[in-house]
């Protein structure tokens, strides 16, 4: 396959059919609208279901429905729709089913705007609804990325019966890029065992979040968490830019992530060792490996489009004592290699008062 | 009687599991479930039924009805049917519903899913309150009944009218066939069975939206006796909602 | 008139006296007998009037009436 040009949410589109996509079900809402307008015709084409649902909460609702019945489902949304998705989410967290859900971020809260913003890293790490659990978080920082994550997304939606989210701010569901597309997948015949399929020749399947007595609804939950401890173990991601020799690295997270790559680059130029880790995996967030660098560099710098969300997932992995700084815009203000350059400099300037 | 034998003239459905239920006694939810699994014997389709239980009283139905079943978050019913549907559309699809999770916090799934023409049965318990939470005032409640939410009596100036789900489902061009029955009694009760029937046999045919409300009994919410109950369906839920087929369109007519 | 027998699964039967109400030979009343679940289950007091017309089968709520109806022989 060729690398093409490709708008980031059509792009998403495009690789969530070729890994086998079998129904769609979402509403309109910028910055990811392109997302469902490129499947209602891609979908149908391809006899696949799709449908533009009433609400997010019907649309979320649907993406449940054929979920139990063990097919490749999913969704897309932004800020606010994922708001209203949260109940389903909850559900669907509780019932086991496998889902993947795409959320392009906007700015908030509330209306907020339509400008790109990591404004969510809380909601879908966790926060994705009521009760104990968390979703599969994957944070791409190019359309390449964005592809090959939620190609990935629907494989471990299945392996662990979970809600993988992938997640991008409106640069990247907007912004085009060459990207080259993976195969396309043959549509799944079989169902799993836990799948309902009709009560043909065994005995009938329940899929439910209720629980009603404390110790089996217990034992529900215990079973969440052992499974969360697999993700934890298995499926963190992460990519490093120049850490080896870093004196000041740069923690942040898809567009963000390159963005100070960037300014890492611009601040070596001017003789500050500057390094990137940037988690691909929010949750599982790569908490040791962070923890392992923060023994080698003099300070970490938290770059996020918001007031500071995965700053305290970063403080979680260095401890207390470890000097994390954070510089963050809110609103839809998309910070420049330049901003970020600034307080590099500035630390590095601290750091070299601190050795004299 | 030496010309006689004796034959099997009634028998608990094979679509029931043998599951002793959770209802109160004189529930009508137990009839409406038996008229279902009655339904799905008849036309044959158990065994590719998938059904979805509400949120109310009728939250554990998936432990009685002997078909693979899914439990909704309140309302949401119509929507987890759609998606199921629509990524399988060789099955058939019902869902359970009261009045609580249809027609308050899930009046704008059944509008939708009514309206599109999805390709499922709705199957729609009317007992003008909520059983569950324990009585209170549902969006059926009729003026001047008492419940814990409306204890002077549902006051319109104040809570508003109740709604008339079928009649105002049947406006929608997608819904092929809208009927209101009742369980009172068993002339009424034979009724909604056929009602039952004809909705999944418009399923079947892939006419369209269907659905069947049964006006039904709470007892113990309406501090009656379970006949005392059935009467009180008579004298003052028929009246405010009148029995018989709201929609039927042609197609389903030629059935 | 048409001869029939019905079956109660007593330990089904919630005692919500609902068959009762509409019997039309009154055939059935309230046992003195609680079944497991705690409720007086409903028996038939005079077999030989039951019709089979199975009105009692079509209100109970908790299906735990099962109806038999004499009919005429079939030739073999």
């Amino acid at each position: 396959m060729a690398r093409e040009l490709w708008k980031g949410n059509e792009a998403l589109a495009e690789a969530s059919v070729r890994a086998g996509l079998v129904a769609y079900f979402g509403y309109p809402i910028t910055p990811q609208t392109e997302l469902l307008e490129y499947l209602s015709l891609r979908m149908v084409k391809l006899g696949r279901a799709f449908l533009q649902a009433e609400s997010e909460l019907a649309a979320i609702n649907m993406v449940y429905g054929a979920a139990c019945t063990g097919v490749r489902v999913m969704t897309s949304s932004s800020s606010p729709g994922i708001s209203l998705m949260q109940e389903g989410l909850s559900y669907i967290a509780a019932s086991e089913v496998p889902v993947v859900l795409v959320d392009i971020m906007r700015g908030g809260p509330g209306l907020g705007n339509i400008q790109p913003s990591q404004g969510d890293y809380f909601q879908v790490t966790r926060a994705a609804g009521h009760g104990d659990f968390h979703p599969l978080v994957l944070a791409p920082a190019t359309v390449q990325e964005a592809v090959d994550l939620v190609y990935l997304a629907f494989d471990l939606a299945e392996k662990y019966r979970t809600i993988v989210i992938v997640v991008a701010d409106g640069n990247i569901g907007q912004m085009m890029e060459p990207a080259e597309m993976p195969p396309m997948r043959k549509v799944k015949k079989d169902r799993p065992d836990w799948a309902l399929t009709g009560a043909d020749g065994r005995e009938h399947r329940i899929i439910t979040s209720l629980e009603l007595g404390a110790e089996r609804l217990e034992a529900l939950n215990l079973r969440l968490q052992k499974k969360i401890a697999r993700i934890r173990q298995a499926e963190v991601r992460y990519q490093e830019h120049k850490v080896e020799d870093a004196d000041i690295l740069i923690a942040a997270f898809g567009t963000m992530g390159r963005i100070s790559q960037t300014a890492a680059e611009m601040a070596r130029a001017k003789g500050i060792k500057a390094g990137v880790f940037r988690p691909i995996s929010l949750f599982p967030f790569p908490d040791e490996r962070l923890e392992e660098l923060s023994r080698q560099v003099s300070r970490i710098l938290v770059v996020e489009m918001n007031a500071g969300q995965m700053l305290d997932d970063v403080r979680l992995a260095v401890g207390k004592d470890f000097p994390v700084e954070f510089y963050g815009r809110m609103g839809g203000v998309v910070p420049l290699p330049d901003d970020v350059l600034e307080v590099v400099e500035r630390i590095g300037a601290e750091l070299n008062d601190e050795q004299r | 009687m030496n010309n006689a034998e004796e034959k099997l003239v009634f028998e608990r459905p094979r679509s029931l599991t043998d599951a002793h239920t959770h209802y109160c006694p004189g529930c009508t939810h137990g009839i409406a479930h038996r008229l279902v699994a009655e339904a799905l014997d008849e036309l044959g389709l158990r065994e590719r039924t998938l059904g979805i239980a509400p949120v109310g009283c009728a939250v554990l139905a998936y432990y009685y009805f002997n078909v693979d079943m899914a439990e909704a978050a309140h309302g949401r019913a119509p929507a987890m049917a759609t998606g199921m549907k629509r990524a399988n559309p060789d099955k058939i699809l019902f869902t359970y519903q009261g009045d609580g999770d249809l027609a308050a916090i899930g009046a704008g799934e059944i509008v939708h899913a009514a309206g599109r023409g999805e390709n499922i049965t709705v199957i729609f318990i009317n007992n003008a309150i909520y059983g569950m939470t324990g009585g209170q005032m549902a969006p059926t409640t009729l003026e001047g009944q008492k419940t814990t939410s409306s204890p002077m009596g549902r006051d319109i100036s104040i809570a508003g009218h109740p709604l008339r789900m079928s009649e105002l489902l049947a406006t929608l061009d997608g819904a092929a066939y809208v009927a209101r029955g009742s369980l009172h009694d068993p002339k009424h009760i034979r009724r909604a069975k056929k009602a039952i029937l004809t909705a999944f046999k418009v399923q079947q045919a892939g006419l369209g939206f269907s659905m069947v409300e049964l006006l039904s009994a709470c007892g113990t919410n309406w501090k009656m006796d379970p006949v005392e109950a059935l009467g009180w369906i008579k004298d003052n839920m028929v009246p405010y909602f009148p029995l018989g087929d709201y929609k039927v369109t042609d197609a389903v007519k030629n059935l | 008139m048409a001869k029939g027998r019905i079956v109660i699964d007593e330990g089904r039967c919630k005692g919500c006296e609902l068959c009762i109400s509409v019997c039309p030979p009154e055939i059935l009343v309230v046992s003195s007998r609680l079944n497991e679940r705690g409720y007086l289950a409903v028996e038939v007091m005079d077999m030989d009037r039951c019709t089979g017309c199975s009105l009692c089968a079509v209100i109970c709520p908790d299906v735990c009436i099962t109806v038999y109806r004499q009919v005429p022989a079939r030739s073999r």
